[in-house]
């Protein structure tokens, strides 16, 4: 593989070019390209499995692509040292999809962490800026709770006010809509999509939820089998004819995605019985 | 034939990878250690749980272990008429020997285990990766603390441990059976040299063991598997390697510090 620099547009935060990925065997990722665009709010859909989640990690430098380069706002995130990942990453946000609070700490201490460790603000300062995220995600209230007391709802609220804590340029959302009720769903929809226009954030969404996120994406990226299937606006993608698109938009149980895991003929099988 | 050898070398190239894995983990987990220089607020806490809170279980055993030694070195020197030098021989066992490793091993068992299952938990729930991603070092804010932490913590507790089982094995010779208890203390006093004993006896013994004890315990949490029976199994590891590296270690120890010259 070549290393390729890629000079991406200005308007591209991340470029992802020719990437792959394997764990052991199995292929994750191959060749895969992916644009986000600044202030938009680009999502990356697919069933379960497919590496969603380690795309993030890649775009992350949590995880190293096998081949390809993953570009944050022009810096090769594959090629940079730990130093230097750690500075980019300050202006990175991710939401995981156990929203990771750290459980000895208070919601307020959660929210606080980042900018303890990063900054040298005196506590009063820290204490507004604290409030003020807490504010912007309804849970000013709840600063004295303690991560086991909370919601699955009100647990990735406070995980994005901590992912807001350092003002970033950019948010990863890890499955933010999974295992909640219809109420914090609607709350977490219209939470991704003000803070990103509010703040002026870039955000990617990773998600299957179909119906949230085509609500409040500008773009979204379908993958399958750990290539990019589909692409294209919400709007473009429900006019698609595509009949991979058509089945996982319809949740349909069988078409290019097989109801079957893969097998030996059925009949073969059952005639020869592996028991005899 | 060719299946066993295959899982032979398979097995002999995983071990080799995790110990390669566990020697650069302790080499970053010491590099990690500067760090504490500027965040020195980090480590109290720690030695708290590790340390003050072991506490109980180090005193209560230890008074037990005294006890123990007290009586059976009763029961036997005083067919020999040497009762008297029983303050020798219980403080002498108790420096050279079962304060540090009887230490260690509780250690593991009530502070190491905990360590595993703490860090495991926090890899397994994200927080470690939620950490990495806010562009914080887990190495420097989690792991470098409660390793230097574990390294005050159980000499310390090795210490405790003698001294509380010294005043048990004085507690049945003397109070209950009867023995004098100037000659229980001076034939001790006599008995037992500082440098000789002390020194390479639980001071040496247990800074090695809390070294080889805590990064154990930190690596096998690191390392775990993230799920909930890795957890489990990691714990474990930690209590039986720990354990293991413990009394193995010791008799290298007493052969270099005590061996015949």
């Amino acid at each position: 593989m070549q290393s390729l620099r890629v000079l991406a547009p200005a308007d591209l935060l991340v470029t992802v070019r020719g990437l792959s990925f394997s764990r052991g065997e199995r292929v994750i990722f191959e060749q895969v390209d992916i644009d986000i665009r600044r202030g938009k709010i680009t999502a990356i859909m697919g069933p379960s499995g497919t590496g969603k989640t380690t795309l993030l990690n890649l775009i992350g430098g949590l995880l190293q692509p096998a081949a390809g380069s993953i570009e944050v706002d022009g810096e090769r995130v594959d090629e940079l040292g730990l130093t230097e990942i750690y500075r980019l990453r300050k202006r990175m946000g991710m939401l995981f999809q156990s929203s990771a609070l750290f459980t000895d700490l208070s919601v307020f201490e959660n929210v606080a962490f980042p900018l303890r460790e990063h900054t040298a603000l005196p506590e009063s300062i820290i204490h507004t800026l604290v409030l003020m995220k807490l504010e912007a995600v309804g849970l000013r209230g709840a600063r004295d709770l303690f991560p086991s007391e909370l919601s699955g709802g009100m647990a990735r609220r406070v995980a994005l006010a901590r992912a807001i804590a350092l003002d970033p340029m950019m948010i990863m959302y890890d499955e933010p809509f999974a295992g909640q009720d219809p109420i914090s769903m609607g709350v977490l929809v219209k939470l991704i999509r003000t803070l990103n226009d509010a703040l002026g954030l870039t955000s990617i969404v990773v998600s299957h939820d179909i119906k949230e996120t085509a609500s409040i994406a500008d773009y979204i990226y379908l993958i399958s089998n750990g290539r990019v299937v589909e692409q294209g606006t919400p709007a473009a993608l429900d006019r698609s004819t595509s009949p991979w698109v058509e089945q996982f938009v319809h949740g349909l149980p069988d078409g290019p995605v097989p109801f079957h895991y893969p097998a030996p003929p059925y009949e073969a099988e059952l005639l020869t019985g592996s028991a005899l | 034939m060719t299946g066993w050898l295959q899982r032979l070398g398979r097995y002999t190239l995983e071990l080799l990878a995790r110990l390669g894995r566990e020697g650069l983990f302790l080499l970053r987990l010491l590099q990690a250690q500067v760090f504490l220089f500027s965040r020195p607020g980090l480590v109290p806490p720690q030695i708290h749980f590790l340390g003050v809170q072991s506490l109980p279980i180090i005193a209560v055993s230890g008074f037990f272990v005294g006890m123990v030694l007290g009586l059976q070195g009763y029961v036997n020197l005083v067919r020999f008429g040497a009762a008297s030098s029983l303050g020798a021989l219980v403080a002498l066992s108790l420096v050279r020997e079962l304060g540090p490793v009887m230490a260690a091993l509780l250690y593991a068992g009530r502070a190491g285990s905990a360590l595993t299952a703490e860090i495991g938990l926090m890899k397994t729930t994200e927080q470690l990766a939620g950490m990495e991603m806010m562009a914080v070092d887990p190495f420097k804010r989690v792991l470098a603390p409660r390793f230097m932490a574990g390294c005050i913590a159980m000499p310390l507790l090795a210490g405790i441990f003698t001294a509380v089982g010294i005043l048990g094995g004085y507690f049945v010779a003397v109070e209950q059976l009867g023995t004098d208890s100037g000659a229980f203390w001076s034939q001790m006093q006599a008995a037992v040299e500082f440098r000789e004993d002390v020194v390479n006896g639980v001071v040496i013994k247990s800074i090695v063991f809390s070294i080889v004890a805590n990064w154990i315990a930190l690596f096998e949490g690191y390392d775990t598997e993230p799920t909930a029976e890795g957890v489990g199994r990691a714990t474990t590891r930690t209590v039986v390697n720990t354990s293991l590296a413990v009394l193995a270690l010791d008799f290298v120890l007493t052969a270099f510090l005590f061996g015949a010259k």
